[in-house]
């Protein structure tokens, strides 16, 4: 229950003004290793996709003017498909691209990864999706949630019936 | 039906107005004249701002008489906060996934620094 009490905790703020969410996150590696980690497929997929869900790296060409695309499939054998593209690269510096998700196919965001050097063998990584509305953007947080987010239904259900 | 009810929810926040209603009413209760106070329009605009926020059960009104203060309804607000920190712990797990990767590649470079990076050797 107790919140994490880490160093490298995640942060995440959702914008007032503009539908965006940034998360913020230190990592025990140097810069050069996050940005490899980020950039290279392989690497990538073996941390990106759900948590219980299986990923399955189609194309990652993170160069400017690249495209990614990769879908996960779980035990219920739902099948979700994500593609975008790199609109721009730069090493160990940042990364902008475009995010879809099939399901959703009318709303494409824009993700702007900042990395920085801590020093000391220290970096941090400040992601910003920028959605095209609040709705979206809502809609996208609580959909991050999916897995969990059956007992928050239930336990909205049982609230609005108290209302 | 329970999606219909969720996604009242958040587009009842989705508009700045109901936020700041929302936010006002999180100091105290208020009626519809003293919410409506401060803004630049009609009292039927920020009664229709409350009855969305009424619908997704953000707000109830009391029956008493006049003056029917509206109240905020915290639990609900609660579980936004709730659902937005499920979000991050997904966000956090794959991070943790991250760290697994990255000490993967501090060992697979020994103590060197990771200027041995291929690419351009630009590393630092």
């Amino acid at each position: 229950m107790s919140t994490s009490t880490t160093r490298n905790q995640t942060s995440i703020e959702l914008g007032d003004t503009v539908p965006t969410v940034t998360i913020t996150r230190e990592f025990d590696a140097p810069v050069a290793h996050l940005f490899r980690a980020w950039t290279e497929g392989d690497l990538v997929a073996r941390w990106l996709g759900p948590r219980s869900q299986t990923m399955h790296m189609e194309r990652y060409d993170c160069t400017t003017g690249g495209a990614w695309r990769w879908w996960s499939s779980g035990e219920d054998g739902v099948e979700h498909h994500f593609y975008g593209s790199f609109h721009e690269v730069r090493r160990n510096d940042r990364i902008v691209q475009t995010f879809s998700y099939e399901g959703f196919p009318d709303s494409v965001s824009l993700e702007t990864a900042t990395f920085e050097d801590l020093g000391e063998g220290r970096s941090r990584v400040v992601t910003v999706s920028l959605v095209d509305s609040f709705e979206h953007r809502d809609a996208f947080v609580a959909s991050g949630m999916e897995h969990g987010v059956v007992e928050g239904y239930e336990k909205l259900d049982e609230l609005l019936g108290t209302l | 039906m329970v999606a219909d009810q969720l996604s009242r929810v958040f587009s009842a926040l989705a508009d700045p107005t109901r936020r700041d209603l929302v936010a006002r009413l999180a100091v105290g209760d208020a009626t519809v004249n003293e919410l409506a106070a401060p803004y630049d329009v009609t009292l039927q605009a920020v009664s229709k701002h409350l009855k969305v926020l009424e619908d997704a059960g953000l707000v109830s009104r009391t029956r008493d008489a006049q003056r029917r203060p509206c109240h905020l309804e915290a639990e609900v607000l609660d579980l936004m906060t709730k659902w937005i920190e499920r979000y991050r712990r997904e966000a956090e797990e794959r991070f943790g996934r991250l760290d697994t990767v990255l000490a993967g590649l501090r060992d697979e470079h020994g103590e060197d620094q990771p200027s041995k990076d291929d690419r351009t050797g630009a590393g630092r």
